[in-house]
């Protein structure tokens, strides 16, 4: 009974916790991009503005919702809902923060410890197109269809060069499990004893974090590689034919897909919750504490770093997003993963 | 009825409707669909199995990866009830014949060879990933490589298939 109260609180304050973010990244971004073109951005609705995705989502949730005719009705409704599931499931195996100790038993911070987790986002991951492809074809709209033919076959092209980076890390850690590879970097890094808790997998794979970080940005549809969205060719993208919160669903679910990738690659190349001078702190509460706020403030980190490079930035063509996918981040990724190979092998 | 056999039937049902939608869906986009649901049917029972790592590699390979190349083409193709062969009447009587017969005679054939090995007796834990790597990087390592050879063969050839020929003009 304890477990299923346990796992309950973890699960809803998760889910929580994976919305507030997403409405504040919407937030974040607007005032970032502001920030970047020398103007002031939202500032209306509360302080800093920072009632704005409040705002928005009443705005989305009045809406006029429009269903066009020659549409595929069922699809057409659960196309945005799959978006939103595939979106949300992927937390589900992050390790948020280490073990404590309260109410006299040991309390995990993540939900399950599968020993496949990486596999599992993996899924997730190869799903969340699932959304789009449907909602796009469901629209029965040419502009849409071709968006979602493209959001399509560009997240499996670039699904190839981050299945053999995370095939890199499996290789070193041994392990498929989040939990264990977050705790393999908890060591010193080199050896050397000063550097303890910073031995993030970034320090010896930094290729193949530039190349993960690519694929995380295509993943998410975000630009430079946002050609499913591209107005000036077509007119909104695959959800050109929806609206109100429909349409808000499938906006929201970029966003926390672009905190569970945040979240991803915090965890398996800068440490996890992991931070250096970890072990100095004897309080067991406190330490569970500082290591998640350690890890949000890296996911926070990689979330401005999605947006500083979206409005940095322009929009690639789309056949320099399938050279660049096929013929420059698959073989780096192999040459990589056989160097890694090498490495391993010899020492 | 322990709860594993409740699992077991409720996704046994799942798998089966699921399968046979797959067939009656009068739009190839809905089979697509239905296919994909099979597929995660399928996934069910294998990590009923404790067969953790082939459900997930299931649903990314043929999930995550072939079933959104089908849905691709089938998108692209716009198939409809119009562009559809008609068969006549004849036809699909003999096809149901045919189709039955062939399925009577697995039956009958297959029946006597039905004698499956009592499950227990087989390690629960054979579908982990680390007992399931030793086998095939072991045990299995020249089917696994020859699989592979296989993989790569298939890859060449539609790569030669889809390439443009030189001397055609081009178009665009």
């Amino acid at each position: 009974m304890d477990f299923i109260i346990e796992k309950s609180v973890l699960i809803v304050s998760v889910f929580g916790i994976t919305l507030v973010m997403a409405m504040y990244s919407t937030w974040l971004e607007r005032k970032f991009a502001a920030f970047l073109q020398d103007r002031l951005g939202p500032n209306r609705a509360g302080i800093f503005g920072l009632l704005q995705p409040f705002a928005d989502a009443g705005k989305m949730f009045f809406k006029e919702e429009f269903i066009p005719n020659h549409s595929e009705k069922f699809l057409f409704i659960a196309g945005p809902g799959i978006a939103m599931f595939t979106a949300c499931m992927t937390s589900a195996v992050i390790p948020w923060g280490p073990d404590f100790e309260a109410f006299g038993r040991t309390i995990s911070l993540q939900i399950s410890d599968i020993n496949i987790g990486i596999l599992y986002i993996m899924g997730f991951l190869s799903l969340g197109v699932y959304g789009i492809m449907i909602g796009g074809w469901a629209s029965n709209n040419k502009y849409s269809l071709f968006s979602a033919i493209r959001a399509s076959s560009q997240m499996i092209s670039y699904e190839l060069a981050m299945g053999i980076i995370i095939i890199t890390i499996v290789m070193m850690t041994g392990s498929l499990s989040l939990r264990n590879i977050v705790q393999e970097q908890s060591g010193a890094l080199y050896n050397i004893t000063a550097l303890k808790g910073l031995n993030w997998n970034i320090f010896y794979q930094p290729l193949a974090f530039i190349i993960f970080m690519t694929c995380a940005l295509a993943e998410c549809n975000r630009a430079p590689f946002d050609l499913a969205e591209c107005e000036t060719e077509l007119i909104g993208g695959y959800h050109t034919e929806y609206s109100s919160m429909k349409l808000g669903f499938y906006l929201f679910a970029e966003y926390i897909n672009m905190f569970i990738s945040s979240t991803v690659i915090a965890t398996i190349f800068f440490g996890g919750y992991n931070f250096p001078g970890m072990q100095l702190i004897e309080n067991s509460a406190l330490l569970t504490v500082m290591c998640v706020a350690v890890l949000f403030l890296k996911i926070i980190f990689f979330i401005m770093l999605f947006m500083w490079i979206r409005w940095t930035l322009p929009r690639f063509r789309y056949d320099q997003l399938m050279h660049l996918g096929w013929k420059s981040l698959i073989p780096l990724a192999i040459i990589n993963m056989l160097i890694t190979g090498a490495v391993i092998l010899a020492t | 009825m322990g709860a594993e056999q409740i699992i077991f039937f409720f996704l046994a049902a799942f798998t089966v409707v699921m399968a046979s939608l797959v067939v009656f869906s009068k739009n190839p986009v809905h089979s697509v669909l239905f296919l994909i649901l099979t597929m995660f049917g399928i996934a069910g029972h294998y990590l009923s199995l404790n067969a953790q790592f082939l459900a997930v590699v299931h649903i990314i390979v043929y999930a995550g990866a072939i079933m959104v190349l089908f849905l691709f083409v089938i998108m692209l193709l716009n198939l409809n009830k119009e562009s559809e062969p008609r068969k006549t009447l004849w036809w699909q009587l003999g096809a149901v014949i045919g189709g039955g017969s062939l399925m009577l005679t697995l039956i009958a054939s297959f029946q006597s060879t039905i004698k499956l090995p009592i499950a227990h007796e087989i390690d629960s834990n054979i579908g982990l990933v680390k007992p399931l790597g030793k086998v095939l990087f072991t045990e299995y390592v020249v089917p696994f490589e020859i699989s592979s050879v296989l993989f790569l063969a298939a890859l060449v050839g539609a790569v030669l298939i889809g390439q443009r020929k030189q001397e055609e003009p081009n178009h665009s």
